[in-house]
């Protein structure tokens, strides 16, 4: 099967050569069509450079990072970056931005407000909504470009509880619907990596230290003789 | 200066203040003529700065490029520049030998509008940029996420911080009418063509006609205060639309009740 994503020796280095921030280093992975991938890690460990250069937002300084052709992507950000207008227009942006008519653009809006259950805020304006309906808003932005590839940016961390199950909830929905999304997203929550992945790469210091299936990653025997670190992270976090 | 004369010129003083306030009272024609050749020239002037300045500005908060660095810093040291250096150039460049001579705009409505709009570029250019850079800080990776380019990126920014903008817009008219080196230079001051507020206060002083010069004194000052109050007003509109305050029934766009639920049923039954 081709895969989704492929990298190879990829690495992100910021600023220059001298004091560069070594964001990510010779990073090796293949994502394929389908998978639920949680990258996972402490702050500062790449997780957000991973998903930047996955989407096209970073470029590797060495090795290469490469993406399926045709493969539409779209991303949602630990902050839902909304503009000043309103529900329906924020979302009608992106897909207007794509190249589809301002008109048909908003038709398609409505439809993507009620796949996520917030059509009567259509014509709200978007900064007024709360947390967790500004997160469901760009949910449904990034849903309405029907993409093959959904990169999340640790996208409940910024919101209560109640936010963050709904949100949850969509994420899974839309992973699982019959078109069978590829997921990739970064997250804190253990127990979310747990519900929604199929696949967990532990990241430190910008280097992949491990790349398991989700049930190996948190109770196979490999973790603790193999990933002594990414074993000592999962018991610090869960246990 | 003796104690003798501080009554005197506070007599003064008070006597030009009720002939200035008596010129206003009385819609005095020439006053009238002078006031609204001043607020035309620094409308059209900001119209046109603004035109250029918001694009210019926008682009600059976006956009990376070679030597961006040095023109940032261009741009802030000609928010500086005196408005007579502009008039001095703006003289040289209109004047019969100057490159844009053959116009004939020198002591003309054109050449004020002309001297203004370049004073104030600067002012709208370095403010819309430092508006949009920070908005790009905070938007522009989502907006690239969903395919924006930078000039599409930089518009849809400028119009998200309209608000500052609006503030910005304010902010160079302000500077616009108040100045008069420039418009001195390049208009001349003369009478019933090119003589505006601050052009007419300098001579009239000099003259000894402050009564005039008072009356006009005034009338810029209350421009002025009413841009402040104007800028005030659109902050505090701005921080309450911000909070949430200004009623969602307010915004002018918002249908009722029944139409919401109409709009949500036509869509489900689209949909299913």
């Amino acid at each position: 099967m081709t895969p989704v994503f492929e990298l190879t020796a990829a690495s992100v280095h910021f600023g220059r050569a001298t004091t560069a921030v070594r964001a990510l280093t010779e990073v090796t992975l293949k994502i394929h069509p389908g998978e639920r991938v949680a990258l996972v890690g402490a702050n500062g460990c790449g997780k957000s450079t991973l998903l930047r250069l996955l989407h096209g937002l970073a470029a590797p300084t060495a090795g290469q990072a490469g993406c399926a052709p045709g493969v539409q992507q779209a991303m949602v950000f630990q902050r839902p970056h909304l503009l000043r207008l309103s529900v329906q227009s924020n979302i009608a942006l992106g897909l207007w931005l794509r190249g589809m008519p301002w008109g048909q653009a908003k038709v398609l809006a409505l439809a993507a407000l009620v796949r996520v259950g917030l059509i009567e805020l259509a014509l709200r304006p978007a900064r007024k909504l709360s947390g967790g309906q500004q997160q469901r808003v760009a949910l449904a932005r990034a849903w309405a470009l029907n993409p093959q590839v959904l990169l999340l940016d640790e996208p409940t961390a910024s919101l209560d509880p109640h936010a963050k199950r709904e949100v949850e909830a969509l994420i899974d929905e839309f992973a699982s619907a019959p078109s069978r999304m590829t997921l990739v997203f970064a997250s804190h929550n253990l127990g979310q990596v747990k519900r929604l992945a199929s696949r967990v790469i532990y990241l430190e210091r910008g280097r992949v230290l491990a790349d398991l299936p989700v049930h190996d990653f948190f109770s196979g025997p490999l973790m603790q003789s193999q990933y002594p670190a990414a074993h000592l992270f999962v018991r610090g976090e869960v246990g | 200066m003796s104690m003798a004369t501080i009554p005197q010129l506070m007599n003064s003083f008070t006597d030009s203040l009720q002939t200035a306030l008596q010129l206003i009272i009385s819609l005095d024609s020439g006053l009238l003529a002078i006031v609204g050749r001043s607020l035309a020239v620094s409308a059209v002037a900001c119209a046109l700065a603004c035109m250029l300045g918001l694009v210019l500005g926008a682009w600059l908060g976006v956009a990376r490029f070679a030597g961006r660095t040095v023109l940032l810093t261009l741009l802030n040291t000609f928010l500086a520049v005196p408005s007579v250096v502009v008039g001095l150039v703006v003289y040289l460049l209109l004047s019969r030998s100057g490159p844009l001579g053959f116009l004939g705009w020198l002591f003309s409505f054109k050449a004020m509008v002309l001297a203004q709009a370049v004073l104030v570029l600067p002012v709208v250019t370095a403010l819309t940029r430092q508006a949009v850079e920070d908005a790009e800080g905070v938007h522009g990776e989502q907006l690239r996420s969903l395919g924006a380019r930078p000039l599409m990126r930089s518009l849809l920014l400028a119009w998200d911080e309209r608000y500052a903008l609006l503030t910005v817009l304010i902010a160079s008219f302000g500077r616009a009418i108040s100045e008069v080196g420039a418009v001195m230079i390049v208009g001349g001051n003369v009478d019933g063509f090119t003589r505006v507020m601050t052009t007419a206060i300098a001579l009239e002083t000099s003259k000894g006609d402050l009564p005039l010069a008072l009356g006009l004194g005034l009338i810029l000052l209350g421009v002025v205060l009413l841009l402040n109050v104007l800028i005030a007003l659109v902050r505090r509109w701005r921080e309450r639309s911000e909070m949430g305050l200004v009623g969602f029934e307010s915004m002018g766009d918002a249908p009722c009740r029944d139409e919401k639920q109409a709009i949500a049923t036509r869509v489900v039954e689209v949909i299913s």
